[in-house]
């Protein structure tokens, strides 16, 4: 029953221009190769991320998911391609890399001008707002050291959120967090992105945050972007949700992982029992 | 005294405690001398040190050459200070840069410093120039070993964060290198302070007319145990206070390091 489904997806596949993107892309990667003396991580990608749209990349472990998104934030050579990108990006990565030295707001700041941004008091005004969108106005003064993993999470998160990108890149950004403090900042992320709409790419190896978040979902597998489908749930996703399980299941077979894995049997209960 | 001590819930106060064994050998000192077993033109009792301290004290001939001594380590420093981190920015920052200074600097920094002496002797005669060269000479390669590997070990991943975020060249030096190079820094600067003192006193045997180390060469002529031990202690006390001072400095400098969050 189980295979039905999955085949069921895959015949939907070629049939639903999944990965047709939204009218005006702020993001187009047209042919794209990225290789490593001659170990091609990218081959020949074609990505297109339209305005304000939410987009998770997938792949197994060293399938070029953080190339890509170096190469989006500008962070790597182009030498094969065309890559269009634009000028307004941030990034999110693994850890929070906050500068040690700088107090939060200072951090949240990094790069701004305070002349650009209307005064030294204009610009805490800006830090301290964007702070507090992320809960946590009351921390600006103290040094990064001191902040938890989610939250100097959250204070990179505002620190990319305050400079209002067109590009909001994520590079796992929630991997190292438990999973508890994980799901209060998809919440968080789901409603930034809400607010300010810029389009995100968001690297993950968790099918669930792909899915919980995304409007679309990428993987990626050898070079290749081998599965581009959109996500056309309800927003306040939850893995109960009708169509969660059968999404999730498609999403690890494309990844190569079999169904055996607890968790999911787990889910597919759960799912069973909520009655979808 | 001891009738002071309250027997209960009294704490003796940790420096009193750190101080316990200095003050018991400086009191047998002082019964040994009083007793005659350590003859004053061998070492000389504390009370005579004391006296003698004071006496240099009201005459101004400790401070007035305390000063000049003092004035050769700060010109030297600020030198060493001045060229160490001049070449470790060069060497740090650009792999020519690297090539052309690093090589050199760990070649010369294996050389015993000291042993140059004879030869700035010859080159600087036996003025102010050769002391305060040599100062200068010993800070210089603490100053440049520490900051160049302070620079080098700076955080990759926050440098790219800071490109990322659109700083400039100059801004990643200011925001992001040199404050992450900074600890290492005062590490290299402590360890430059350390080295001026010892080379001050090495530049101050060459036929000084003034100084810490002229009034100890003098005192040696005159078999004055108590003015050496005198400048003994000065040369020590200003080791520590120059120590204290960097160490202030880096509890201002350095207020977001996690040890000393804990401490403020
Ligand atoms: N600078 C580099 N030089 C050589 N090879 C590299 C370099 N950067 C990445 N690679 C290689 O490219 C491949 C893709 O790396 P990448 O970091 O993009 O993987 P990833 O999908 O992000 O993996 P993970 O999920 O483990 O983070 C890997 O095989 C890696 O070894
Ligand atoms: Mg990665």
């Amino acid at each position: 029953m189980q295979n039905q489904t999955l085949f069921a997806f895959k015949a939907l596949d070629p049939a639903n221009p999944s990965g047709s993107p939204a009218p005006k892309p702020v993001v187009q990667l047209r042919a794209f190769t990225r290789r490593f003396s001659n170990n091609t991580v990218l081959d020949s990608i074609d990505l297109e991320i339209g305005e304000g749209e939410f987009v998770a990349l997938l792949g197994r472990s060293g399938s070029g998911k953080t190339t890509i998104l170096r190469t989006l934030a500008g962070l790597d050579t182009v030498s094969e391609g065309e890559v269009k990108l634009p000028s307004a990006r941030a990034v999110v990565f693994q850890e929070p890399r906050l500068l040690p030295w700088k107090r939060v707001w200072n951090n949240v700041l990094l790069g701004l001008e305070p002349k650009a941004l209307g005064g030294a008091k204009a610009a805490r005004t800006l830090a301290q707002k964007a702070l507090s969108e992320v809960g946590l106005d009351h921390r600006a003064d103290a040094w990064p050291s001191t902040l938890s993993g989610g939250e100097a999470q959250r204070a990179a998160l505002a620190r990319a959120l305050v400079r209002e990108p067109k590009l909001l890149l994520l590079d796992e950004p929630f991997a190292s967090l438990d999973a508890l403090t994980r799901i209060k900042m998809h919440a968080l992320v789901a409603s930034l992105w809400q607010a300010h709409k810029p389009a995100v790419l968001m690297v993950t190896h968790d099918v669930d945050e792909a899915i919980a978040l995304a409007d679309r979902v990428l993987i990626l597998a050898e070079g290749k972007l081998i599965v581009e489908r959109r996500v056309d749930l309800p927003r306040k996703r939850q893995p109960g949700q009708p169509g969660f399980a059968a999404l999730r299941r498609y999403f690890l077979e494309q990844l190569g992982v079999e169904a055996e894995d607890e968790t999911q049997q787990h889910a597919v209960a759960k799912e069973i029992i909520l009655g979808s | 005294m001891s009738a002071t001590i309250k027997p209960v819930n009294f704490r003796i106060p940790v420096w009193a405690q750190r101080f316990a064994t200095t003050v018991a050998l400086l009191l047998a000192w002082e019964a040994a001398s009083k007793a005659g077993l350590i003859p004053a033109r061998i070492l000389a009792a504390p009370s005579a040190v004391a006296g003698t301290f004071w006496d240099m004290l009201a005459s101004g001939e400790l401070e007035s050459n305390l000063l000049v001594s003092l004035g050769r380590v700060l010109t030297g420093l600020s030198i060493a200070i001045v060229t160490g981190s001049s070449l470790a920015l060069i060497a740090g920052l650009s792999r020519t840069g690297e090539m052309a200074v690093d090589a050199p600097m760990q070649m010369l920094r294996t050389m015993p410093f000291l042993a140059l002496v004879p030869l700035f002797i010859l080159w600087f005669g036996i003025g102010e120039t050769p002391k305060i060269a040599l100062i200068a000479l010993g800070g210089t390669f603490p100053i440049y070993l520490n900051l160049f590997s302070g620079i080098r070990a700076v955080d990759k991943k926050l440098v790219e964060a800071g490109n990322c975020f659109g700083l400039n060249n100059a801004a990643l030096i200011k925001h992001v290198i040199l404050p992450g190079a900074l600890p290492s820094f005062l590490v290299g600067l402590r360890y430059a302070l350390g080295i001026s003192w010892l080379s001050l006193v090495v530049a101050e045997q060459v036929n000084a007319t003034a100084g810490i180390g002229y009034l100890i060469n003098n005192a040696r002529d005159y078999m004055r145990t108590d003015i050496i031990v005198v400048c003994l202690l000065i040369y020590s006390v200003l080791g520590l206070t120059t120590d204290f001072i960097v160490r202030t400095l880096e509890r201002f400098a350095l207020a977001w390091r996690p040890s000393f969050i804990n401490v403020t």
